[in-house]
């Protein structure tokens, strides 16, 4: 049976989180079909259709699917859903939003942020802030997994010419509306998927600070992340969250300036290649994990790096 | 309105877990345990909605052995109104806690379920999902906002992208994140007055949920433990390294 993978976009563009899914399910079987539901996405679904190892793309354009609204585009995947043997999506804010509903519907349980495929039916998953691996096997009769982008790497967006069918369920469950969105606009590379990040802690200190990490990580081509402390003293929005409970990384360079290492930030941070610690106290914790830590005042150091660079 | 809140029984969040030698799961023998985090800013807003006018009654339900009686308590000190303990030998899986709940919900009728987004252990972040879809209801994941209005629920979401506010009709489901508020600590008299408010034990026979395995565990093991690196002295030696030996500048 075919593999379904729910294309993450946003009506006008496919999101790289896709292409590390489709990664991940290629390890899981042959026959990958790739969802695109939404409005007015045909565009979407002609980029999905080109992406290596896709054979077929199912496009549901309906204003019920715009918003990815769970209640909706969760009665869609299970209904088509049913017959594969995995649904696969990634494991974004959408789709952690969507796939446990797909799951229950379908009366199956989910296998959440797996990193690895060791058999169709075995994978493996980090727990406790990645402080332990699990390798669980599904007894299920269909699989619904979310797959970290970050574990896969993705698969080419081209090589594929696959053909692109409608289907025409429309599903709208009728009791949630979407109201308004706050969303933020940076030209930085995306967050999840840029190789340098720059990010800032309470150290920080305030906001206009940031704008020092954001020189930095302009200098690098790099985006600027943030811990939980930074987030909830509101200096920057909490879509810069990297850790435990918002978002993993794992760039070329991880940079983590006045941020002390608490085990949920590194459950985000600590698969990148290189980690660079800038602390002004020698015993910071995430010295322990970094491969080149500096210990010195932010203000100083990260000035004179970007100058310097 | 009545809200129901449900909470688990977790590791305390300062406690980093330590895999057992023989690969078969993590060592909780004498760790810390401890509300989840996540299930403590469920309770304090259900709790803020009781004490806004906007809520009657906050009922708390864990799922689990007796000693998650003392996470009910933590919450009934927070100020829920009253416990359900659904008595199991172990943890159940998501979709397990899920069916409880919702028979939970039959029986109880709230305006509102709130969840924790994710529990801290198993990090699974489905089952208040998993609940919405086996009750028909909408859901309101990752909230940093929930506002009762009249007969809907308006809740800001924290979302890849920032905040998305959608408005879902009552009954509905609520999945708490970080920024939704900051929970008090129980004082001491409402920590005495805790123990003598009801607590009802239930088994999962009688509310006529059977559960099924999903998964099996075949093994935990360690992740691959990072080196501690090097001291550079200066940005100079900082930029070197980054350039010469790591290249990736
Ligand atoms: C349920 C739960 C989930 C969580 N999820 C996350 C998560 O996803 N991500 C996350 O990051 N955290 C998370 N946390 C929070 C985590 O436990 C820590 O509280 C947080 O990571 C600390 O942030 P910080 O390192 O910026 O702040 P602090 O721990 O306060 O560290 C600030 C650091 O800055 C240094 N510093 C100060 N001034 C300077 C200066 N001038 N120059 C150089 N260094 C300086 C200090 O030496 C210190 O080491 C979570 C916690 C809980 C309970
Ligand atoms: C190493 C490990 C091994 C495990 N092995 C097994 C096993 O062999 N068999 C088995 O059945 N289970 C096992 N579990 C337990 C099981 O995986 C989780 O407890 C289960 O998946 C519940 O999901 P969650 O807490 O991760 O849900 P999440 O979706 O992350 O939790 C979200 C929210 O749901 C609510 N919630 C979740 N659980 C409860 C509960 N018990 N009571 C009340 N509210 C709750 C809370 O509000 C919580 O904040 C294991 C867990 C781990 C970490």
């Amino acid at each position: 049976m075919a593999i379904l993978i729910i294309a993450e976009h946003d009506n006008s563009t496919l999101k790289s989180a896709t292409l590390n899914t489709v990664t991940a399910a290629c390890q899981m079987g042959d026959e990958l079909h790739l969802l695109v539901a939404g409005e007015g996405c045909a565009a979407v679904a002609e980029a999905a259709a080109s992406v290596a190892g896709v054979s077929k793309v199912l496009l549901a354009d309906n204003a019920a699917y715009g918003r990815q609204l769970a209640e909706n585009l969760s009665l869609l995947i299970a209904e088509l859903g049913k017959d594969y043997s995995h649904v696969v999506a990634p494991a974004t804010t959408t789709g952690k939003n969507v796939m446990p509903r797909v799951a229950a519907l379908l009366d199956v349980g989910q296998i959440s942020d797996i990193i690895a495929v060791e058999a169709a039916d075995t994978f493996q998953r980090p727990i406790y802030a990645g402080n332990a691996i699990a390798t669980v096997q599904s007894l299920d009769s269909i699989k619904v997994i979310t797959v970290r982008g970050t574990a896969f790497d993705a698969a080419a967006s081209t090589g594929s010419s696959a053909s692109v069918d409608s289907v025409s369920p429309a599903h709208d469950a009728g009791t949630s509306a979407f109201v308004s969105e706050e969303m933020a606009k940076s030209d930085r590379p995306e967050l999840t998927a840029a190789s340098v990040v720059v990010s800032g802690g309470r150290g920080l200190g305030n906001g206009e600070n940031f704008a020092l990490l954001e020189s930095l990580a302009d200098k690098l081509g790099g985006a600027v992340g943030a811990s939980r402390a930074a987030v909830d003293a509101g200096f920057v929005p909490n879509d810069m969250q990297v850790g435990q409970t918002g978002k993993i990384v794992a760039p070329d360079i991880y940079f983590a300036v006045g941020i002390s290492g608490a085990i949920q930030h590194l459950a985000g941070m600590k698969d990148s290649k290189v980690i660079v610690a800038i602390n002004k106290d020698e015993e910071a914790p995430i010295f322990q994990v970094a491969d080149y830590s500096l210990v010195a005042d932010l203000f100083e150091a990260v000035p004179e790096l970007e100058s310097k660079l | 309105m009545k809200v129901l809140v449900a909470v688990k029984r977790v590791i305390d969040y300062n406690v980093k877990v330590r895999v057992k030698p023989d690969n078969s799961d993590v060592d909780l023998a004498n760790v810390k345990m401890a509300l989840n985090p996540f299930c403590e800013i469920a309770v304090e807003e259900a709790v803020r909605l009781k004490e806004s006018g906007a809520a009657s009654e906050v009922v708390v339900v864990s799922i689990g052995p007796k000693a998650c009686q003392e996470q009910i308590r933590t919450a009934l000190a927070l100020g829920a109104d009253r416990g359900i303990q659904i008595e199991t030998e172990e943890l159940p899986e998501s979709l397990n806690v899920a069916k409880l709940l919702a028979k939970v919900v039959e029986e109880e009728q709230p305006g509102l379920v709130i969840l924790g987004k994710q529990s801290i252990d198993a990090d699974n972040n489905q089952t208040g999902q998993m609940l919405g879809a086996l009750l028909n209801r909408p859901q309101g994941t990752f909230a940093s906002e929930v506002k009762i209005d009249g007969d809907s629920v308006n809740v800001t979401r924290e979302v890849d992208g920032g905040l998305q506010t959608l408005n879902l009709k009552l009954p509905a489901i609520v999945t708490t994140d970080l920024r939704l508020n900051e929970p008090r600590y129980a004082k001491l008299p409402d920590i005495m007055k805790a123990k003598r408010k009801p607590l009802d034990v239930k088994t999962p026979a009688d509310l006529g949920v059977e559960l099924k395995n999903h998964t099996r565990l075949l093994k935990v093991s360690a992740p691959a433990e990072r080196q501690a690196g090097i001291r550079v002295a200066s940005v100079d030696e900082l930029i070197d390294k980054l350039k010469n030996e790591a290249k990736v500048l």
